[in-house]
């Protein structure tokens, strides 16, 4: 059987912007659109909600025509969850009229989502009489994902979910759209131009630039050129994946494969409701994070010591080396050290050191 | 000093006839086409808004009597009606109906556009995603949200109307009955040195008048403090 995709072309001009986009890629997981703002990412999430009728564009969805030369589907019988960067909720409903809005208009064969549940996954219990002036950007946000989900869609489309919230709020949210994104089947498509949101959210990503789409691949794949555009932040980085342990008496918990096993302290709050053991977990390592040692060093405070092969080594600006290794599990490892380290370990291709983690973070 | 005689009571009845089928079409007519306005891409836009707003500054004699070439017996659409066995609809309530539509139009169009504006698309492209169709998504989310448009383009409509001279009387005449609304009478009053009764008429139309520009401001003010 082959895997459902999304289908989408489209070749467009509006004043000194073009779009033009050929594109297709699997209705699993999460998929984000990369890329600057005004590069056409949100005019390509439009096309494919059925917001903007570009003529001579075709949108398909799992092999059912959203949009041909023959027909156009309306939105409303597309049925895609919409989540704007502002949360436009409707404000002559109350919080409940919002989230009811979609459910209601949802014949009950095609609910897979009760309130009940999409009310407990937002945490959104106490919000419910509320007015809609009453939330707060968070809050806010937390009702319009709810709204969405209630009306079971078939595809989830965020246009930049986070971008208008501060830090602060934006740490409150980013737990359960990572819930969200592991835990619901409803494929995802989500506007982003944060590298922080693609790594820890994002299965695949879209690069997107100028109006065309640069390169369609997976995340570890993306991640895996030491010039990625999703290291632009805070330097290169790797997710792995792998299943997390139930939490110990200490709160550390273990994740993947015995060989290549690395310990994690839980913060109490984020993923403190899930502390029972989950597959399909994220942790994110700061390639600057990771040291290299010839040996295993047993007295030092760092604990998560894992045997790697280095396969390549990268010149970075500034007299630094990114190491691409190789977990005894197969994933890869980026690690940052100094050109001047390397020389003194001499370090070589092909050889097999200990990566020493100093810090993991629990993305997902 | 009120003593309404029945010339005074046709005629009030008759402006209330006129003017509350001309408010009922406009809403009908106006709300598309704000809407479209509102919204619009097309090229067209920017001409039909001209037109939309010719009333407020054409003399009405100008309307009227262009009009009255239309609709009479020997123009282009009240003789096409006489072909095929109607009558013309110069001197007729229809005749003046459609000439107070005309004439209104710009009174209900422009607090449409305003509120339909100050909604923007986003409201509206929710409902849709959450499989509104455009029936239901206009009685559940723009008319709701556009309360304060609908009451002030209807009372302004309604209002406006009342006011009507000039396209009237070119159009209509003064048809007890017909077409002789309060203004016309007023007028005739006057022509005949009746002065008292097109006095107590006059003092009637600026009482009502001013309670309902009274009304339109408040419901102004109300909904621009509420709004967010």
């Amino acid at each position: 059987m082959s895997t459902a995709l999304l289908q989408i072309s489209a070749n467009m001009q509006r004043g000194d912007f073009t779009l033009e986009v050929n594109a297709a890629w699997p209705l699993t997981g999460v998929t984000a659109l990369f890329g600057r703002s005004g590069c056409g990412k949100t005019t390509l999430l439009r096309i494919i909600a059925g917001l903007e009728k570009v003529s001579g564009a075709q949108v398909s969805f799992a092999g059912s025509g959203w949009q041909t030369p023959h027909q156009f589907v309306p939105i409303e019988k597309r049925r895609v969850g919409l989540v704007f960067q502002e949360a436009s909720l409707l404000p002559h409903l109350s919080v409940t009229g919002n989230l009811l809005y979609g459910y209601q208009r949802t014949p009950d064969a095609l609910r897979r989502l009760q309130p009940d549940g999409v009310i407990r996954m937002l945490g959104l219990e106490t919000l419910l009489q509320r007015r809609v002036d009453q939330l707060s950007g968070g809050q806010a946000q937390r009702v319009a994902l709810g709204r969405a989900l209630l009306s079971s869609p078939q595809l989830l489309l965020l246009d930049e979910p986070l971008a208008a919230l501060d830090t602060q709020t934006k740490r409150e949210i980013m737990p359960f759209l990572s819930r969200l994104a592991s835990e619901s089947a409803i494929p995802i498509v989500l506007i982003t131009h944060s590298p922080e949101e693609v790594q820890r959210l994002a299965d695949r990503v879209v690069f997107m630039r100028d109006g065309v789409i640069d390169e369609i691949c997976d995340l570890q794949q993306a991640m895996a050129r030491p010039d990625s555009p999703l290291f632009a932040d805070e330097g290169p980085a790797t997710v792995l994946t792998g299943v997390l342990s139930e939490a110990d008496e200490q709160g550390v918990r273990s994740f993947g494969v015995e060989n290549a096993r690395l310990f994690v302290q839980t913060p109490s709050s984020d993923f403190g409701q899930q502390s029972s053991s989950s597959a399909n977990t994220r942790l994110r390592v700061l390639a600057r994070d990771v040291s290299v040692a010839l040996d295993d060093p047993q007295r030092i405070s760092i604990r998560n010591h894992l045997q790697v092969v280095i396969q390549q080594i990268h010149e970075l600006p500034d007299n630094r080396l990114l190491l691409t290794t190789r977990l005894a599990d197969g994933q890869h490892l980026l690690i940052e050290i100094t050109r001047w380290s390397a020389l003194q370990l001499d370090l070589q291709t092909g050889q097999t050191v200990w990566a020493l983690i100093k810090s993991v973070a629990l993305v997902r | 000093m009120f003593e309404l005689g029945q010339a005074e009571w046709q005629a009030i009845w008759l402006t209330i006839r006129l003017c509350f089928f001309t408010t009922v079409i406009l809403l009908i007519i106006a709300t598309p086409l704000a809407w479209w306005l509102s919204s619009g891409r097309s090229r067209w836009r920017v001409a039909v808004q001209a037109i939309v707003a010719l009333p407020l500054v054409l003399p009405p004699t100008v309307l009227g009597f262009y009009l009255l070439m239309a609709l009479g017996p020997r123009g282009f659409i009240g003789g096409s009606l006489e072909s095929v066995g109607l009558t013309h609809l110069a001197f007729s309530f229809e005749g003046i109906l459609i000439a107070s539509v005309l004439y209104s139009m710009p009174f209900a169009v422009q607090p449409l556009l305003e509120s339909f504006n100050s909604l923007g698309r986003r409201p509206i492209e929710v409902s849709a995603s959450l499989g509104a169709n455009a029936i239901d998504r206009f009685f559940t989310v723009i008319l709701p949200l556009c309360k304060g448009g609908f009451i002030v383009a209807a009372t302004l409509s309604f209002a406006h109307t009342v006011g009507e001279f000039g396209v009237i009387l070119m159009l209509g005449g003064s048809i007890p009955g017909e077409t002789k609304v309060l203004s016309v009478l007023i007028y005739d009053y006057t022509e005949s040195m009746n002065y008292q009764a097109a006095h107590q008429l006059s003092f009637l139309l600026l009482a009502f008048s001013f309670f309902v520009l009274f009304v339109v401001y408040s419901i102004n003010r109300h909904f621009q403090v509420t709004k967010v």
